[in-house]
């Protein structure tokens, strides 16, 4: 047992870090950018960079622009990547999700038009998916795709889509026939974020920030050749996207053990810093023991990766147990300063207010990417065996089912 | 990256979930429960000795077999998940790992060979009381030991056990052969009887330093860590069967015309229990791991494995029992075996507050990990 790479690895290490060493210093970090568009134009320019080595889809076979090689590898260079002062994330949705989608259910024109502008950051996608009335039980969405001749209009409203606002392109999932039970009567599309009748709008998150967009479809006319799979079958190709979207999601959030200790003996506590009460140490163990777990668990994740076996359900607790363990500690390490505590301004706020966005962020994440009952449900269901949801909705019509208004 | 067992560690793990599955059933657990005299199955202790598992960590000079750590905590998962009434913690994680941290070249050469085949049992006796021994009470005069310990894990069947006494004012080691006189000892009525408590009365028993004296806290503290690390393990393997038989029940078990398992509390409870269970067994190969390369982060890593190891077989075992309903309520469950092994192993060496306690003592002196 050992966190050592194998030769292969190492090599290909080395070769990323000289890669990077003499590339990314190059590219200007997101600590160098003033606004989101010089972010945006940055993370451009980088990814058309690794694009061009080889490095933008590494486990991506070569004919689709990619690397041509394994999951490790990919892994190896996200690691070292992260090393460097670099604009990340804007491609991950498109890239992870919407593009092996595309190139599962397109034909083979679709495919090579979209994938190289994709993988050279030219070309940003983002998912169509979530609507206000449908959320967790996404199979009940409403957007009504209506097909005359070769044409579907579209009108409705999708909700809390990530870069919808510098997206060029999405994947939506409508709603063809309601006369049939509601997972039977989707259909999956790409379209042109750019075509009349989308218009997207900010969300004012509870944060003061907009990460989100609402995304309003008004008789959005969409060739029937921009249709992915069959009329009907849009929740099978959906399956397909979402597959993908929880691995990317759980990565580290918020506040380091040093951080944590930094805050702790800022604190005046008795003869000593809060540091001292037993009572914060025993809350901090826990979050260490957490956040431990959580690393090696992909630890363990990576190993199978390595070892080119398929990765265990194990990773699908880490959403689940970051954004919960976020909450706990942004409320406590915000509690033990007492008044003090509610002071946001990077002036006086602890690790420059950032303690504070976590605390406000935290909730969000419990329920973005699938809710925490959502992904308990998946656990019990697809991990432990356990059936499914007994549910009112399974051969009604979607026409025909309660609305609740 | 190479962070999981082995194909080898594996096929070692399947060997021993076989024989044991073969010979240490719950019914074996059970009749330790049953018999007042019970708490140790000798021939189960003579079979395992056998098939050489108790020398995994032992050197080959001293008639172990030097596999490995990593070996020792593959066997350590697969005896907790049969919760066997054997003594292998305070034989190897306490006894053995003593003496190979503190031990002289005889005292090794004399003792280990006889845990490794398992003619000895070893035990380590440290507690005199409720709550943290600042400063042993037991002392040694003249190499002749006096007080009383208790409890002491495995105490009643022990050959020999590590004492933990002050000698001139000192704590130190000892090595104290229990079959002699001036040895009382009494069985203990106590939570998890196939793991047996005793009380241990010295009254002028020859006793002879381990390690060098007044080094007894420190040193009692480093052969804490490493148990911990071990006996991690056990506690995984019997969360992780807690965590099957909770599933087994709610799928075969019917309600409100579906199997419990379809009804989201229950779900979400078995849910709650594996994530535990995962935490648990990644922070316990953080801690094999560290106890394998011996690493500086075994205190840190030690800590965090004991710590998630309590937790999850904590939950698992009252979540099971409640699973089962009042089915699990019965003697005749298995539910409680484990309920009972669980609170056994979260105190035998030092409970959750202690190790919580000194994870921040160690990430304060130097923060690793995440």
């Amino acid at each position: 047992m050992d966190f050592n790479d194998s030769p292969d690895e190492a090599e290909f290490r080395e070769r990323v870090r000289g890669w990077l060493a003499a590339n990314a210093p190059l590219h200007a970090g997101p600590s160098e950018c003033t606004s989101a568009d010089q972010r945006l134009q940055a993370a451009r320019a980088w990814q058309g960079a690794k694009a061009a080595a080889g490095f933008a889809r590494i486990s991506w076979p070569r004919e689709w622009g990619g690397g041509g090689g394994t999951a490790i590898q990919q892994a190896i260079f996200s690691e070292e990547e992260a090393r460097h002062d670099i604009p990340l994330g804007f491609f991950g949705i498109g890239l992870g999700m919407c593009l092996p989608t595309i190139l599962k259910f397109a034909d083979p024109d679709t495919q090579q038009r979209f994938v190289g502008p994709a993988l050279r950051g030219e070309e940003i996608w983002c998912q169509l998916f979530s609507e206000p009335a449908a959320g967790s039980d996404l199979a009940g969405l409403r957007a009504r795709a209506v097909k005359a001749g070769d044409t579907w209009t579209v009108t409705g409203q999708k909700v809390w889509t990530t870069g919808a606002h510098y997206a060029d392109y999405g994947l939506l999932l409508a709603r063809s026939d309601p006369s049939v039970p509601k997972h039977r009567g989707l259909t999956m599309f790409w379209i042109d974020m750019k075509a009349p009748g989308v218009e997207v709008r900010p969300i004012h998150q509870m944060t003061g920030g907009s990460d989100f967009n609402e995304v309003y479809l008004t008789e959005v006319r969409i060739p029937d050749s921009q249709r992915l799979g069959e009329a009907g079958d849009g929740w099978k190709v959906a399956l397909v996207t979402l597959m993908n979207e929880r691995v990317e999601g759980a990565k580290d959030r918020g506040p380091t053990t040093q951080q944590i200790l930094d805050v702790a003996r800022s604190v005046p506590h008795g003869s000593g810093t809060m540091l001292d009460d037993s009572a914060f140490r025993q809350r901090f163990a826990a979050w260490y023991v957490q956040a431990a777990g959580l690393k090696y668990t992909r630890m363990r994740t990576l190993t199978a990766l390595s070892r080119r076996q398929t990765p265990g359900p194990e990773s699908s607790i880490g959403k689940l147990v970051a954004a919960n363990r976020l909450q706990e500690l942004s409320n406590e390490l915000i509690e033990c300063q007492g008044e003090f505590g509610l002071l946001t301004g990077p002036r006086h706020a602890a690790l420059s207010g950032s303690l504070h966005r976590d605390y406000l962020y935290a909730p969000g994440l419990r329920i973005a990417g699938g809710t925490d009952e959502i992904l308990k449900n998946i656990i019990a269901e697809r991990v432990l065996g356990m059936p499914p949801d007994s549910r009112a909705d399974k051969t009604v019509a979607f026409k025909d089912l309660p609305t609740g208004r | 990256m190479n962070f999981d067992y082995s194909e080898e560690h594996q096929q070692l793990k399947r060997e021993v979930r076989r024989f044991l599955e073969r010979r240490c059933p719950p019914t074996a657990v059970r009749a330790m429960l049953d018999d007042p005299k019970g708490t140790f199955d000798r021939r189960l202790w003579g079979d395992i000795a056998g098939l050489g598992w108790l020398g995994a960590a032992i050197p080959e000079r001293f008639g172990g077999s030097d596999l490995g750590y990593i070996e020792l905590c593959a066997i350590a998962e697969e005896l907790g998940r049969a919760i066997a009434p054997v003594p292998i913690a305070s034989s190897l994680y306490f006894f053995a790992e003593a003496l190979l941290l503190a031990g002289s070249e005889a005292q090794q050469a004399k003792w280990l060979p006889r845990i490794a085949d398992g003619t000895a049992i070893g035990c380590f006796a440290s507690s005199e009381g409720p709550g943290q021994i600042i400063r042993p009470r037991t002392v040694v005069a003249s190499g002749r030991l006096e007080g009383v310990k208790i409890p002491v894990t495995d105490g009643h069947i022990a050959d020999v056990a590590v004492v933990l006494a002050c000698e001139s004012n000192a704590p130190g080691l000892f090595l104290v052969e229990l079959d002699q006189n001036g040895v009382e000892r009494e069985h203990l009525e106590s939570l998890d009887d196939s793991r047996g408590l005793a009380q241990l009365r010295f009254s002028g028993a020859r006793a002879e330093p381990l390690g060098e004296g007044g080094a007894g806290m420190a040193l009692a503290d480093r052969v804490l860590i490493r148990a911990a690390a071990l006996l991690a393990f056990e506690q995984l393997g019997g969360a992780d069967r807690c965590l099957e038989m909770a599933r087994d029940h709610a799928l075969q078990r019917h309600a409100f015309g579906r199997p419990v398992g379809g009804h989201q509390a229950i779900k979400h409870r078995l849910a709650d229990m594996y994530v535990k269970n995962e935490l648990a067994r990644s922070n316990a190969y953080y801690g094999g791991w560290a106890l394998a390369t011996d690493s500086s982060e075994l205190p840190v890593a030690a800590a965090a494995a004991r710590l998630a190891a309590c937790e999850a077989f904590g939950f698992a075992a009252k979540e099971n029992i409640h699973v089962h309903g009042g089915m699990g309520f019965t003697w005749e469950s298995d539910a409680h075996l484990y309920f009972r092994r669980a609170r056994h192993l979260s105190l035998v060496a030092r409970e959750p507050a202690y190790w919580s306690d000194s994870l921040v003592t160690a990430l304060v002196r130097a923060p690793v990990g995440p």
